[in-house]
């Protein structure tokens, strides 16, 4: 031992000291990683830009009105927002009143009720959910969901709102087709429950299991411990998860695309056929030329600033998770 | 004997006597409590009385938190704990599955390690408790809000803010608060479970000064780590040791004269 460890002694006293690369090579490395970084945020500087430089002539053109107009006339060359718009914000309205309540109702019954042997596969279901490509939902949404939705809600709904005041507009489809902007919204309440559902349990999973066993220690029932203690304190949070899910409804474009009827025209009937901004886009974007082109492009500009801030709210209100 | 005896000895003069002439609240027959399999209550047969406090005392690990915790049937909130035998309170059996756990928790108050407040404002987090069970008019309401928080020796700090949020209290002031919740519902017994160990010395005077007065009204059984808190505010103390009670008497017995030698070992601090 003596012998060994003496021997090790006179062996690092004889080499050399590491050989430390040159102090160059440290460098260039911090400036690699410093050109990933950036390169993100060029990407992104870039694409904002040139979105705004394509879109301008379009602003230009038709000024505020672009936003207002509801014509959308390639032939004229005369193009507004409007309509596309209002089908964005409404799918995505639809989107979050059905997807909301049953996301929360995931969360809830995963953390709170779920027994254990049942949590993981349904944990992993919401998961796959999340991993389906939004094209096969446009699918099944066109050639499975439309049908069916044409034969057993729209046709016999109409057959019994006809004539009514408010319904009869509202859920009146003149051409019961099984596309338009409800259908739509359907579609994408799907797409966004596994987001707003895994967030939405995340969040309920930081709270202490001790404040949930004086709130049951009072002798609350299930439902008074959700809404009046765990839904509070889990807060802005949850408003947060309702956000990063309505972004992503914003801006989904292939199954919208593929169940939303793509007509311009305002209609007051949630039934009939309309178009978002990323279903405008994506049906005319291949032959636009000129004009068509720069609206298309101002369109973008739109969506863009509405996702962006919705999501940059988003992040700041899921960030903020009171784990106290 | 250590030190430690003798501190003890004396803090046991100051506790009023227990008295075993109390008529017994709560009758506990052959309990046994399983965390799976695991069974870490071993044929627990105890009597807590009326309006007296009882200490559970043990290292940790010992059951007296699992024991608190069938009181009120919380433990079934978890589907792997379970527990049988008997649990009379007041000659009925609360493991029945005929009970109405909620009702049972409304009757049988807990108090947990870490202050609780609920998410809601300090006039709130009361009346949330009250209105579970009674429908009681607005003005009634205020009353028995600011009597529990008089009650829970919170009334003069809280009363400017009782629209804040009960976040915004201090440690000892939130405790207080869940205490003022619990007692606000009237309910028969009080579970402490290590009121005062997440608190400051002086915090932690104030609960045990507050326990000593709740004692006039409400049983009170309180686990602690704490033996000579066990001595200052306790009446009767159990020492529990692995799943079992080792000893159960008259506090006053248990620190000055206790009959087991594991009793007098953990009292003095030789193990645990």
């Amino acid at each position: 031992m003596v012998a060994l460890s003496q021997e090790r002694l006179v062996t690092s006293a004889d080499a050399p000291a590491r050989r430390s690369p040159p102090p160059s090579f440290d460098r260039f490395f911090r400036l690699a990683s410093l050109a990933s970084a950036l390169l993100v945020l060029i990407v992104l500087l870039g694409i904002i830009g040139s979105m705004i430089y394509g879109g301008i002539p379009a602003f230009r053109e038709f000024g505020f009105g672009f936003v207002t107009s509801t014509v959308w006339n390639v032939n004229e060359d005369q193009y507004g927002a409007w309509v596309a718009i209002v089908g964005t914000l409404t799918t995505a309205l639809i989107a979050l009143v059905i997807g909301v309540p049953l996301s929360l109702g995931i969360a809830i019954f995963l953390t709170q009720l779920c027994p254990p042997w049942l949590k993981r596969p349904v944990a992993t279901t919401i998961e796959l959910l999340a991993a389906v490509p939004s094209i096969i939902y446009g699918m099944w949404g066109l050639f499975v969901f439309a049908p069916l939705f044409a034969n057993y809600v729209q046709i016999p709904v109409s057959n019994i709102v006809e004539g009514m005041p408010i319904v009869g507009t509202i859920l009146y489809a003149r051409t019961p087709s099984g596309v338009g902007i409800l259908t739509a919204g359907i579609i994408l309440a799907i797409m966004i429950i596994p987001f707003i559902a895994s967030i939405a349990r995340d969040i309920l999973d930081q709270i202490p299991s001790v404040l949930r066993e004086s709130a049951y220690g009072i002798g609350c029932t299930t439902w008074e411990v959700v809404r009046n203690v765990l839904l509070p304190q889990a807060g802005v949070s949850i408003i947060g998860a309702v956000m990063l899910g309505l972004g992503r409804a914003l801006g989904e474009t292939m199954a919208v695309t593929f169940v939303v009827g793509n007509a311009n025209r305002l209609s007051g009937s949630l039934f009939d056929p309309g178009s978002t901004i990323a279903s405008r886009i994506a049906n005319e974007f291949n032959e636009a030329i000129g004009l068509q082109l720069n609206a298309l492009m101002a369109l973008g500009c739109i969506l863009f600033l509405v996702t962006f801030t919705v999501l940059v709210l988003a992040r700041l209100l899921v960030s903020r998770v009171k784990v106290g | 004997m250590s030190t430690i005896a003798l501190n003890t000895s004396s803090a046991v003069g100051k506790a009023a006597a227990g008295n075993a002439e109390a008529p017994v609240r709560i009758a506990v027959r052959d309990l046994n409590f399983y965390y799976g399999d695991f069974r870490s209550l071993k044929d627990i047969s105890l009597d807590f009385y009326d309006r007296q406090v009882t200490a559970l005392i043990g290292p940790s690990g010992c059951g007296k938190s699992t024991l608190l915790r069938t009181f009120n049937r919380i433990y079934s909130l978890y589907p792997e704990q379970r527990a049988d035998g008997e649990i009379l309170l007041d000659g009925q059996n609360v493991l029945s599955s005929s009970i109405d756990v909620n009702e049972l928790r409304a009757r049988v108050g807990m108090v947990f390690q870490k202050p609780t407040p609920f998410p809601m404002t300090i006039y709130d987090n009361i009346a949330f408790g009250i209105k579970l069970y009674e429908r009681l008019p607005k003005s009634e309401l205020d009353g028995r809000v600011e009597e529990a928080l008089r009650k829970a020796a919170l009334w003069d700090e809280a009363k400017d803010k009782l629209r804040q949020s009960g976040m915004s209290l201090s440690g000892g002031q939130q405790q207080r608060l869940c205490i003022a919740r619990t007692i606000a519902q009237k309910p028969e017994v009080i579970l402490l479970d290590e009121p005062t160990s997440a608190l400051d010395p002086i915090s932690t005077g104030k609960i045990e000064e507050l326990i000593e007065q709740l004692r006039s009204e409400f049983t009170i059984v309180i686990v602690t780590h704490n033996m000579q808190q066990a001595a200052r505010i306790s009446q009767f103390t159990a020492f529990m040791y692995l799943g079992e009670v080792v000893e159960f008497g008259p506090t006053t017995k248990m620190f000055m004269n206790p009959t087991k030698k594991q009793t007098q070992d953990y009292i003095t601090g030789r193990f645990g």
